[in-house]
């Protein structure tokens, strides 16, 4: 190949050009044992019948591309939420490494935490003294007002006490003995992300009101008129939560949102890096205690938070990611009904626009089967929003989703006509997808980025809502809840599907009859 | 304005006194260990490497499970690799390193996938060995075109006593000698990636080549078969490499392990030569192919024209002339091409300074590129080298090049502050706190999406990608005019 400097060919082109596809030719006939082209081609065949779905079905060990991750990652999605928080996962420092990575790849954005490094010596010894100067480090070096501690699994399986070794830590003057350390520990053989996301922040919010890991008196309520908000791990959080400040803003209420990563993960470039910007100040962590209600937008990202913010005596509603009409209506009702105020008419107003942009476009949604994936409050948001615009949810599967899960999804199924010929699949994985996808087609598939293998293998087009989003940029800097929100979802969907009617009825004199300019 | 090389030092030593001083005194002492400058004339950067990253400093480092199954195992592309123990690991890696391959994935290729025991709490208690031989009964029924499995380890399984090397024999036994092997790259182990590279380079000489004996080739052997050691085939470096050999007439059996398989494995004992790209993830298993089977190593650069050249004539002199004038004849072709390339970018680039930061063997061997381009590698460090990458950087660095190993988060960002350098290479954990700061920015470990970068077509790529990084008029955005 000879590259041409006025136009310069990378790896989209390059490969294509003779010389490399005849040497990729005989690099697999000559050297790589190749199965024959029809051997390939009847195994192909073969993984898209039901036989091989059974099969596939009756696996009960191994996973193939689950839609999860693990713990300490929703424990640094927690902790980066409050101001100048530096999160501080206790164990391995590689797994550190990935969930920077992962978040930088989805928010196109730095993402700051430590690990306490931990290798052979600490596996046999104990990982106390990686603590000790961990917490020492991190505190010079990148002076948080707060560090959150989590653990990776190996921090687990020895056993390692965060209680024990952050107060022998401030014994021994790693950082103050009022610096606040709250912990949590999160083991990543136990449940998903969303676990540690709950583990982490229930873990914070205790620090703050029930006296600092015994180190303090505990905080007592003094009730006032406000609320909490809880967004739950979110890969929309940043335009999301700033939806909801402005719809919040716009009812007048008196509101602390729980965890606020929507600055920290949308930093302007200036000239400046900010490690911390942002977040949910220690002081309103503290005085969150007060709150009248604390409002979940997502149930199982938060089931023990909730539960230990219901013994605080706090009114409490837990949502399922609302998206949608008759979901943003039902939540923006709750927050009135908790908090005294009504629901402006600017907010009414959106509500109309949303409803006639629905009424515009569902001629091309109505009746179209979707399959989603995602973490189970997103699906069940989604699916609702689905059946509202007359489409059909046909598969809804979330890997980390519980059998309780299975049972609220049938419920929502069962409540809408559109929902009748739905299924939910709970702790299945995207190959588990991949077979349902072959056996039962739907029309588009909607899931984060990983579902574009399952596009290319199936040819379901798939509208990217979930997280990770990689390989789009910016999605997340739009909301998907409240009406404009559900607006943003709406233009998604649509516009895959006209992209697709496009690239369907796109050849000359055979199929563009169709291709409208008008639809 | 420009210092001279010892008012470089200067700054260098005030710069790294200056960082040093954020530290604990104990942390202090182990970090100024790792920071230093170049001097002309010594044997290595004077710097300490491949030891501990200090807790809490937010090192870039990876672990043993990155370095063996997202580095050296993972791009075996016929082969399914298990990520043994919770979900994460393999949940993090997976397909983020854009080792390129060709294949029908999930029917006869599975680099692209996750394959995971994803482990749950009764699988600590209980022990995974029952649940692993179970996942390997059902990727032989659901992918029965894989060529072998291997089982890569995750933190756990070193602590709860699983004993992998008995399931992976028993199961091999019990699916006619198929090749499975097992990893010991728990995430703990050693202090970086490197010692996962180390690990997973011994499994292929105990696995894959003490297990074939002395099996035939399946492909007649020839003088000029060499084999590519230590190419990943990031956005298809290998393959822009490989062409340059094969028109030298040399013949290439194998690539490790980018776009590689099993067979290419297990073929390399018969190469005439292997010509090593990544000294720091395959040097063991190039020292062990000498001395077990007398096949020479020779170690090449294939970043930037000028090193191109020189590698492609040392790699020529193991051969006869029919293969040295391959290699003239190949430099001559492409000289026009690469004269057009620095013709048209360097009037862009001369000139504009460089601070690296990357893994394996780039800290020094994209310096080339760099120099061919008019550009001035100011500072670079290895994210896991060991003393003898160190030395060989001294044939690449000027005199006064500052030096940090296993940076910390902190000191890169001061370095850079202080250095102000026209442009950074480094990773994504790093890509956007320098883009905030207004500094362009490239990754070299992904070549940010784009590549490939090696071998003349990819140099080409290079030269066009540092420069829309460095003169992109985003740059002159970033302060608004009011203030």
């Amino acid at each position: 190949m000879s590259q041409n400097t006025d136009n310069v060919i990378d790896h989209f082109n390059l490969f294509r050009s003779p010389e490399y596809v005849e040497m990729f030719e005989n690099k697999k006939k000559n050297f790589e044992n190749p199965e024959t082209v029809e051997k390939v081609e009847e195994i192909r065949e073969w993984t898209k019948t039901w036989e091989y779905r059974e099969k596939n079905f009756a696996r009960d060990s191994l996973t193939v591309n689950p839609a999860k991750a693990c713990q300490p990652l929703g424990a640094v999605f927690a902790a980066v939420g409050f101001e100048s928080t530096l999160p501080f996962v206790h164990g391995s420092q590689g797994c550190v490494a990935y969930y920077r990575s992962h978040f930088s790849r989805h928010f196109k954005e730095p993402s700051s935490c430590v690990s306490s490094s931990m290798t052979e010596d600490a596996a046999v010894f104990g990982g106390l003294n990686n603590m000790i100067d961990g917490l020492a480090n991190a505190y010079n070096m990148y002076k948080p007002k707060m560090i959150a501690v989590s653990t990776t699994c190996m921090a687990e399986v020895i056993g390692d006490d965060l209680n024990a070794f952050i107060k022998s830590s401030k014994e021994k003057g790693s950082v103050p003995v009022e610096f606040d350390v709250p912990f949590a520990h999160t083991p990543a053989f136990v449940g998903s992300h969303i676990t540690g996301y709950d583990n982490t922040l229930k873990g914070i919010i205790e620090h703050f009101w029930d006296g600092k890991a015994g180190t303090v008196p505990a905080e007592v309520r003094a009730p006032n008129g406000s609320i909490n908000f809880i967004g739950g791990f979110d890969g929309y959080t940043v335009g999301n939560m700033r939806e909801i400040k402005r719809i919040f803003g716009l009812m007048g209420i008196d509101y602390t949102i729980l965890a606020d990563n929507s600055d920290v993960w949308d930093t302007p470039a200036d000239g400046e890096f900010r490690m911390y910007d942002g977040g949910t100040t220690l002081e309103q962590a503290r005085l969150a205690l007060n709150a009248k209600a604390t409002i979940s937008m997502q149930e199982y990202c938060t089931e023990k938070t909730m539960k230990f913010i219901e013994t605080k005596e706090h009114d409490v509603a837990n949502f399922n990611h609302p998206v949608g009409v008759a979901a943003t209506d039902k939540f923006l009702m709750e927050v009135a009904r908790l908090t005294g105020k009504t629901v402006p008419a600017e907010l009414e107003k959106e509500r109309g626009r949303l409803v006639d942009a629905i009424a515009d476009s569902s001629a091309h949604i109505h009746g179209k089967k979707f399959a989603i994936y995602g973490d189970p409050d997103m699906c069940m948001g989604l699916a609702g929003f689905l059946m509202e615009l007359g489409a059909e949810p046909v598969h809804v599967l979330a890997t980390n989703g519980s059998k309780d899960w299975a049972v609220k999804m049938q419920a929502l199924f069962d409540s809408s006509p559109f929902g009748k010929n739905c299924h939910a699949y709970a702790g299945k994985d995207l190959w588990h997808m991949r077979s349902l996808l072959f056996t039962e087609p739907v029309d588009f598939l909607i899931g984060n980025t990983y579902g574009k293998y399952l596009e290319r293998d199936t040819g379901t087009p798939l509208i990217r809502i979930g997280f990770p989003i990689f390989d789009r940029h910016h999605h997340h800097r739009y909301p998907v809840w409240g009406y404009q929100g559900a607006m943003n979802v709406l233009v998604w969907i649509l516009d895959k599907i006209f992209d697709e009617m496009d690239k369907n009825t796109i050849v000359p004199a055979k199929t563009d009859y169709s291709y409208d300019i008008i639809r | 304005m420009s210092l001279t090389v010892q008012e470089t030092k200067a700054r260098n030593k005030e710069m790294i006194d200056e960082v040093l001083k954020v530290y604990p005194e104990k942390t202090a002492k182990r970090r100024a260990k790792h920071l230093g400058t170049f001097e002309e004339g010594k044997p290595d950067c004077g710097v300490k490497s491949n030891i501990k990253s200090v807790p809490g400093v937010m090192t870039i480092r990876g672990c043993a499970y990155a370095g063996s199954k997202g580095v050296v195992w993972g791009p075996i592309k016929d082969m399914i690799h298990i990520s043994h123990g919770p979900v994460g690991c393999g949940q993090y890696s997976w397909a983020a390193r854009r080792n390129y391959y060709i294949g029908t994935t999930g029917i006869d290729t599975f680099v692209t996938m996750q394959f995971t025991s994803d482990f749950q709490e009764k699988d600590i208690v209980f022990g995974g060995d029952k649940k692993l031989e179970k996942i390997m009964d059902e990727i032989q029924v659901l992918f029965p075109l894989n060529h072998g499995i291997t089982v890569q380890s995750e933190c756990p399984i070193g602590l709860i006593g699983d004993d992998i090397e008995a399931v992976s024999k028993k199961k091999s036994k019990e699916y006619n000698g198929k090749t499975i092997v097992p990893v010991r790259c728990e995430g703990f182990r050693g202090v970086s990636q490197s010692l996962g590279h180390h690990i997973a380079n011994d499994t292929i000489r105990d696995w894959v080549f003490d297990k074939m004996g002395d099996k035939p080739a399946t492909f007649a052997s020839s003088p000029y078969d060499v084999a590519i050691i230590g190419d990943y085939n990031i956005g298809g470096d290998a393959w822009s490499s490989r062409i340059l050999l094969e028109e030298m007439g040399l013949r290439v059996i194998a690539q490790w392990s980018g776009d590689g398989s099993l067979a290419e494995l297990e073929n390399t004992p018969k190469a005439k030569l292997n010509v090593l790209h990544c000294y720091r993830s395959m040097n063991y298993i190039s020292r062990h192919m000498e001395e077990k089977y007398g096949i020479p190593w020779v170690e090449y650069n294939f970043f930037g024209p000028s090193k191109i050249e020189a590698s492609l004539r040392e790699i020529a002199s193991h051969f006869d002339d029919k293969i040295k004038e391959g290699a003239e004849r190949v430099i001559a072709k492409y000289k026009p091409m690469m004269q057009a390339v620095v013709d048209k970018y360097k009037p862009r680039l001369a000139g504009k300074k460089v601070m690296l930061f990357v893994g394996g063997l780039r800290p020094r061997h994209v310096i080339g590129a760099y120099e061919d381009l008019g550009m001035d590698v100011v500072g670079t460090g290895y994210e896991f080298g060991h003393n003898d990458d160190y030395q060989r950087t001294t044939h690449y660095v000027k005199d006064g090049t500052l030096i940090y190993d296993d940076v910390t988060g902190y000191e890169f960002e001061k370095f850079v502050e202080a250095v102000q350098p026209d442009l950074v290479g480094s990773g994504i954990k790093e890509k956007y706190v320098f883009q905030k700061m207004g500094v362009p920015f490239r990754q070299m470990h992904s070549w940010d999406y784009s590549g490939p970068y090696h071998g003349y077509d990819g140099f080409a790529i290079f030269a066009r990608d540092m420069d829309m990084a460095i003169n992109n008029p985003v740059w002159g955005l970033t302060k608004a005019p009011w203030k």
